[in-house]
């Protein structure tokens, strides 16, 4: 760090006024970045990561201002520039990636022409040469048949390719210094490692500068030269991706190292050192509760979607999901694992009984449910004996309900216990189960944190006293140290009440946690099958192999 | 039975998770009105005309039909603050009493197509398919004639009487109503909760109410809210025609129409306090809207 930073931070304050009074939401934080390096801000939400780099690009909102410190981009002083500057510098030499690609691409305007139109407000291009260079910008990121893709309006666009799109826009002009903000969250495992090879390949070429700001401390350190953790807008640590991941001095940074799933080890070592009890071995599960035979969804053929990339047959239909079977013993837990569009959530619905299959049968506890449509199954015997645990736990609530009314819904509908006094007892048990403090029963989903209303999803579901419960990417949305207490909990709710579970998730280091089996599937097929530790650690279809591969992997692990 | 009531009858339990909620809402409620005085100043105005509405026969100075010949056309004064009219009526009384009629015109209506309007189109955007298309055609074919004109066909066609205004009212809103719950059902159609909420046993009809309803009500009442002045306007547009309330009952809209004629004599207040009122009654459910919306929107409470 003898050469001069490119950006230097030092001692950044960032106040945000609100209704109860001014809050620091980023603390004398330092951080310098020099040319050709990459650097990483991992830290959880509310830490203050993304403020920062707002704070850098001046792009705070009305509340928000810097209080305190200084921030220099080579040599120019940000903090004291006039908003026309800025300007200039935004998009020319600082640019950003923000985390939803889509959200970020105007969606009535051609990609080929939002390049153009970045190039030409920044004066890189005239009318003449400006779509050849945008077809350029296409070709550098990767996008195969470029040409044809400039006409291509961002929807019909996959998600990783969008995102390659926002990459295009970001480094049309040749910035020094990249920010990118999240810029996989939400892509599959197999695009997050075409997109960050990416940006890591070009940043290379460029010589330039790049700032990964992540909750992923195993993206960071695969990706980046250094590492700085941020917790409650203070940096505890700046090191060496290496050098964290092997000597991580403080606790904090040791916490979340300790929570990211990674291979070789257990449930219970996700959580800070000798915090809960070992994890009693799995009861053996013999008497089969569900088997799914040749179940099938078929879409018929709607015109255009020919760029989605989705298999399609010859006569124009789409099978999301074509002659599945397997089955599920009592206690036992399975994980459906593909990316997205591999139709495993279309299976959880169909099991679920919210959507009807075109074919093929699923016997539940001895009951064949797939005669029963979707539309009766509200009121059938078996339903409460059928639960899901969501994805999005702020979607999955319902906003004007407390967590205690959310909880009594199953209850009040299948009449388990009646009595508003018993009902609020079971509520509050079923809140101590999920580990849930009674007096935020009464708060609404607004209120809680992401982990709290991930219990309040747990304590739903589990409510009715089902036999399976479909867990649908349920950490996908939280922390990861909220995510190993959430697996944690719904490892010990499974023993305590005998449940078995079908965890669907695209990540299969959380599979291998929770799961006993692991099914994976591609294209609405299944292509493996088999315990978690056999499927992982020997995985046999080529495509199985592809997806662990794309698992980053910190470069530490390899050295030590 | 007598030891279904015991429990009742010994200290609660635990209040229901309403009382809290509803303190909550009380304390924002006050922070929204102390955070934006307009509101304040709205609902100010709002209990005044409510007073009015309630107490007006007893609080007005005057018997509002009894004429007076010798007073007739006296400009503001003391005995009459808002002057008399061309029989010698006390236009301050009659102005109170009136807001009784048009206040229960809007009320009636608003509620009216709240009920109609809110629910054809939260069905709408729930199921889709038929329902949508037959809700979607009936708010066109509305919406296809000039709103007033139509209001004013409806009380000719139906009979002049009070009942067939706010019918009127009703109609000619129910298109806003049915594409706004329209619109908002069908983006919480597949919602996670809504999903979470078949899991647990609802039925559709359940869902409609409990998951789908509530959560469209903040918009529902800042609609409300407009829509009650612009309630207000069209009753008292349709009596100013001649359609609807018959003199001599105290009507803003009347007392305009009858006040009109005078002013290019000079007899300014005879139209003028009546439109006052009616104005100021149209401006206070506007501000209240905005304020309504601050106040029932949970995303601003904190």
């Amino acid at each position: 760090m003898t050469t001069p930073a490119l950006l230097d931070i030092r001692d950044l304050t960032v106040e945000f006024a609100t209704r109860r009074g001014t809050v620091q939401a980023v603390r004398s934080v330092d951080l310098a970045v020099a040319k050709g390096q990459t650097v990483g801000i991992v830290g959880e939400s509310g830490s203050g990561k993304s403020v920062t780099s707002y704070a850098v690009m001046r792009i705070l909102d009305r509340a928000g201002r810097i209080a305190d410190g200084s921030v220099h981009f080579s040599g120019i002083d940000l903090r004291a520039a006039r908003e026309r500057q800025m300007r200039d510098l935004r998009g020319r030499e600082i640019s950003m990636i923000f985390q939803n690609p889509r959200a970020a691409l105007n969606p009535i305007r051609t990609v080929g022409r939002q390049i153009e139109d970045v190039l030409r407000e920044h004066a890189q291009a005239g009318s003449g040469d400006a779509r050849r260079k945008a077809i350029e910008a296409l070709e550098q990121v990767r996008i195969a048949r470029a040409a044809e893709r400039y006409d291509a309006y961002p929807f019909e666009l996959s998600g990783g390719m969008c995102q390659r799109i926002v990459i295009a826009l970001a480094l049309a002009c040749r910035p020094q210094l990249l920010i990118a903000d999240e810029p996989t969250t939400g892509l599959d495992v197999t695009t997050q490692k075409a997109v960050m090879d990416l940006v890591r390949d070009l940043t290379r070429e460029r010589g330039m500068a790049t700032i990964l700001i992540t909750h992923d401390l195993g993206l960071a350190a695969a990706y980046c030269d250094a590492v700085t953790v941020m917790e409650k807008g203070r940096v505890v640590e700046t090191a060496s991706a290496e050098a964290i991941f092997q000597r991580p001095a403080h606790p904090y940074t040791r916490t979340l190292m300790r929570a990211t799933p990674r291979p070789g080890i257990g449930l219970r070592d996700l959580l800070p050192e000798g915090s809960a009890a070992p994890m009693p071995p799995s009861p053996d599960p013999r008497e089969i509760l569900l088997t799914v035979r040749g179940l099938s969804k078929v879409y018929p053929a709607k015109g255009g979607g020919r760029l989605f990339g989705r298999r399609r047959d010859p006569a124009g239909e789409f099978r999301a999901v074509d002659d599945l079977s397997f089955s599920v013993l009592r206690g036992e837990s399975v994980g459906l694992v593909g990316e997205s569009g591999c139709g495993k959530s279309t299976t959880s619905s169909m099991v679920m009984r919210l959507l009807d299959a075109s074919a093929g049968s699923i016997v539940f506890k001895k009951v064949e449910l797939a005669d029963v449509p979707a539309r009766d199954f509200a009121r059938h015997p078996l339903r409460p004996k059928i639960q899901m645990v969501f994805q999005d736990p702020t979607d999955s609530l319902n906003p004007r309900w407390t967590a205690a009314r959310a909880i009594a819904d199953p209850i009040l509908r299948f009449r388990t216990v009646s009595g508003a006094a018993a009902i609020r007892s079971r509520c509050e048990e079923l809140a101590r189960q999920v580990g849930l403090p009674l007096d935020l029963l009464d708060r609404f989903p607004h209120q809680l944190s992401g982990g709290q209303k991930a219990r309040v999803g747990i304590a739903r579901a589990i409510a009715p006293g089902p036999d399976l419960v479909i867990l649908d990417e349920p950490t996908a949305a939280l922390d990861v140290s909220v995510q190993a207490v959430v697996l944690n909990l719904l490892a010990d709710l499974k023993r305590e009440l005998g449940m078995s579970y079908l965890f669907v998730s695209h990540d299969l280091h959380v599979v291998r946690l929770l799961c006993d089996r692991v099914i994976v599937m591609k294209g609405g097929r299944i292509v493996e099958e088999g315990t978690a530790a056999d499927v992982l650690e020997r995985p046999e279809a080529a495509y199985t192999r592809e997806l662990i591969a794309a698992i980053p992997h910190p470069p530490a692990r390899s050295a030590a | 039975m007598s030891l279904a009531v015991q429990p009742a009858a010994a200290p609660a339990p635990r209040p229901p998770v309403e009382a809290s909620g509803l303190r909550a809402t009380l304390s924002h409620a006050r922070h929204v009105v102390g955070d934006n005085p307009v509101t304040g100043f709205a609902f100010g105005l709002l209990l005044l005309l409510v007073a009015c509405a309630i107490l007006g026969p007893w609080i007005a100075p005057y018997d509002p039909l009894a004429s007076d010949t010798s007073a007739a056309l006296a400009p503001p004064s003391l005995a009459h603050p808002f002057g008399t009219d061309q029989l010698g009526r006390d236009i301050l009384s009659r102005v109170i009493v009136a807001a009784r009629l048009d206040l229960a015109i809007a009320v009636f209506s608003v509620i009216l197509v709240f009920a109609a309007g809110g629910l054809a189109g939260v069905a709408a955007g729930f199921y889709g398919g038929w329902t949508d298309r037959i809700v979607g055609r009936v708010a066109d074919t509305i919406m296809a004639f000039p709103l007033f004109v139509l209001a004013m066909g409806i009380v000719a066609a139906l009979g002049n009487t009070v009942t067939n205004i706010v019918i009127a009212t009703a109609i000619i809103n129910f298109p806003l109503y049915a594409r706004l719950a329209r619109a908002e059902a069908a983006v919480r159609r597949n919602a996670g909760f809504v999903q979470a909420a078949r899991l647990t046993g609802n039925t559709d009809a359940r869902i409609l109410l409990t998951s789908i309803l509530p959560n469209i009500m903040p918009l529902m009442a800042v609609q409300m809210s407009l829509t009650m002045g612009y309630a207000i306007l069209n009753a008292a547009g349709l009596s100013f025609i001649g359609l609807g309330v018959r003199p001599p009952t105290p009507e803003w809209g009347i007392m305009v129409a009858e006040g009109a004629s005078f002013i290019v004599s000079g007899e300014w207040w005879i139209a003028l306090f009546p439109g006052l009122a009616l104005m100021l009654a149209v401006f206070c459910f506007n501000l209240i809207g905005d304020g309504l919306r601050d106040i029932v929107d949970p995303q601003r409470r904190t």
